[in-house]
């Protein structure tokens, strides 16, 4: 390991730069430039005034009543579903964006899977005037179809990706061969807090406003903090935003929760932190990755796009083998029940990501107060549920 | 004779301007198919093999070259297939191992060190292994007498090439453009620059790879400087549209033999 002035590069042995050499340069561009951009007062203020006047934050941290009486402890919810374009997504989009546009980049690129952080990203760059091309796997484009609209209304170029599953991990694939080949006009907004260093941290920066929110509103509520903080996993970009600012706070649980899509004993989930097995190298960093014996990363599965992904941030990898957090798994059928419940109960139609954490509460109550990060709604969803809950309906 | 020692060796005995290495895709179309590409290749007048071992996500491929990959692992190729192609062609030519850093260490560094040594592999690329993370494999492999081959882009900076160029073994890989692999119908103005900067930076051969598509872009390779020339989608392609691939990529492999005598 090398001694580092800058960013961090590994989380205990997870994380590095497993590249083409093509991009270390741009790499360490773009840890300089963060390493800048993060404590000039001018780009933090108008981060936090695109983030409050475009976005909507501060979002709300809302006392699930009815839910909390249901699973017979106290939950809330921190509202990321309110924020503009729908999810928590949108934070890493807007800061990412701004620090292109500061280095001086005018082409962006970004991968997605459930569209969440396509839409966002393709926002953010019709606010700030750059090009914006997005990858989707073609599978995603199918279950996601009004996502792909917005995001060409927003002015982005849509890029099917056919490769491998023609889901998430295809699509960053392809944005990494996109960069490789155009970095010196290109920023590259990667979606999760995933991808070579300086990318996990940088994404973890953007999206602990989450956490950072939420404890502060936790205390002045409630006067203390939550017994536990319960986020779903994909590559873990909200989960890490809710929980580092609750990571010195000892007596906070932390739980992600990733998804065991038609369970984990039948080899078709998206859960390689609750799996266990041997760590590997996907999209650049060493990380809890679904792969087979030789090293060819499997491919995942789950009924929710946004948690369709073999791997999973190097700090979550390290956050479970320190014990500091643990990660559990919710099938598609129960997240898909959660989706239904929570919408007849609270009046919210969660995003099918985030109904995999609501799903593992409901099944896992606790007796004290839970945090439960609402990453995103679900409208999007709509569609694939309806077909999913009854396949005799065909789709929109 | 170690790795490192075979490869210096073909690269000095090589009768051409710049010693040719065209890229095999191991177990494409198939197992055997690619083991009699790998020796058409050298009927061809190769002076050695680049072997890659197919992997799920190569981030350094462009579109061709990954369809083979993906048809090679339908195929059922495995590492330990590939490497047993690998050890038939080491009888004839020194044989460079291209393969992903998942695959390696998944194996265990020192174990794939091993298993390339037992095979007769001489060299090993790793293409999305820095040298920042690399000291452990090149370690391994200098124990056991392999090269672990760097790449250097024309994205990289002059520092950052004297410090890769240092920590060359066997030689320099010079990736000729700012991109994936894949043909392409212009080569690159800065070539002579990229590969000036490489030669001032090591003391190995400076082989140049990556869009190289036709023998007129061998000979300008060679004409830049370029001490070898590695030709890939070019190869893999014509392996890939022809009823009788040994054949086809036999007569290619010699039409670039004979545009860099
Ligand atoms: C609403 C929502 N939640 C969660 C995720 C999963 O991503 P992450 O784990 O990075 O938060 C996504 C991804 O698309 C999403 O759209």
């Amino acid at each position: 390991m090398k001694a580092q002035a800058g960013l961090q590069h590994r989380f205990g042995p997870y994380g590095g730069q497993y590249v083409p050499e093509t991009l270390m340069p741009a790499l360490g561009e773009l840890e300089a430039a963060w390493l800048e951009a993060r404590d000039d007062p001018a780009f933090v203020d108008r981060l936090s005034v695109l983030l409050r006047d475009f976005a909507g934050r501060p979002t709300p941290l809302y006392l699930a009543e009815r839910f909390s009486e249901k699973v017979g402890g106290t939950v809330y919810f921190k509202r990321e579903d309110l924020l503009h374009t729908g999810a928590h997504k949108i934070n890493n989009a807007l800061g990412q964006a701004l620090l292109a546009q500061r280095m001086g980049k005018s082409r962006i690129i970004a991968e997605t899977g459930a569209g969440q952080h396509g839409v966002a990203t393709a926002t953010a760059c019709a606010l700030l005037g750059l090009e914006c091309i997005v990858y989707m796997g073609a599978e995603d484009i199918r279950r996601q179809m009004p996502n792909v609209e917005r995001m060409q209304l927003l002015g982005a170029a849509i890029s099917p990706v056919e490769a491998g599953s023609g889901t998430l991990k295809d699509a960053v694939s392809e944005a990494i061969r996109d960069w490789v080949t155009n970095v010196a006009t290109t920023h590259y907004i990667i979606g999760s807090a995933v991808g070579p260093a300086p990318y996990p941290v940088l994404v973890r920066d953007l999206q602990r406003v989450i956490g950072d929110e939420a404890r502060s509103q936790m205390l002045q509520r409630t006067g203390r903090l939550p017994d536990r903080v319960i986020a779903c996993v994909g590559g873990g970009s909200n989960a890490i935003g809710a929980f580092i600012p609750f990571a010195d706070d000892k007596e906070v649980e932390l739980i992600g929760v990733e998804a065991a899509g038609e369970g984990i004993a039948s080899g078709r989930h998206g859960a390689p932190l609750t799996a266990g097995g041997k760590p590997g190298v996907l999209h650049g960093s060493l990380s809890a990755v679904l792969q087979d014996d030789e090293g060819q990363i499997a491919e995942a599965h789950s009924v929710s796009a946004g948690l369709d992904y073999p791997g999973s941030g190097p700090e979550h990898a390290w956050l479970r083998e320190s014990g500091r957090a643990r990660y559990v798994a919710v099938t598609d059928d129960d997240a898909l029940a959660a989706f239904t419940s929570i919408a007849g109960l609270e009046g919210i139609i969660a995003a099918l990501e985030s109904s995999h954490a609501l799903a593992w509460v409901e099944a896992n109550p606790g007796d004290g107060i839970d945090l439960i990060c609402l990453s995103g709604r679900g409208d999007k969803d709509l569609a694939e549920v309806r077909q999913r809950l009854n396949p005799s309906t065909s789709g929109p | 004779m170690t790795g490192v020692e075979i490869i210096a060796a073909a690269f000095a005995r090589s009768d051409k301007r710049a010693a040719l290495m065209p890229y095999l895709m191991g177990g494409f179309p198939d197992i055997e198919k690619s083991l009699a590409i790998g020796h058409a290749y050298a009927d061809g007048g190769a002076d050695l093999i680049e072997l890659g071992i197919p992997y799920s996500d190569p981030l350094a491929d462009g579109p061709v070259i990954q369809a083979a990959g993906a048809q090679a692992l339908r195929a059922g190729s495995t590492v330990a297939s590939v490497l047993e192609v690998a050890q038939e062609l080491a009888g004839r030519l020194p044989v460079v191992v291209m393969c992903y850093a998942n695959l390696v260490l998944s194996r265990g560094q020192d174990q794939f060190a091993s298993a390339l040594a037992q095979a007769g592999v001489s060299g090993l690329i790793v293409p999305d292994l820095p040298i920042e993370e690399a000291p452990t494999l090149l370690a391994a492999c200098d124990d056991r007498g392999v090269a672990l081959v760097p790449l250097v882009a024309p994205t990289t900076p002059d520092q950052r090439m004297a410090k890769i160029g240092s920590r060359a073994r066997g030689f320099l890989y010079t990736v000729a453009v700012t991109g994936t692999t894949g043909e392409r119908s212009q080569q690159p103005t800065d070539l002579a620059a990229v590969v000036k900067r490489a030669r001032r930076y090591t003391d190995v051969p400076v082989a140049v790879g990556f869009g190289i598509s036709t023998p007129q872009d061998a000979d300008g390779a060679a004409q830049a400087g370029a001490q070898g020339v590695i030709v890939g989608t070019r190869l893999v392609r014509a392996a890939a549209e022809s009823k009788d691939p040994a054949e086809a990529v036999r007569a290619l492999v010699s039409d670039f033999a004979g545009a860099l005598r």
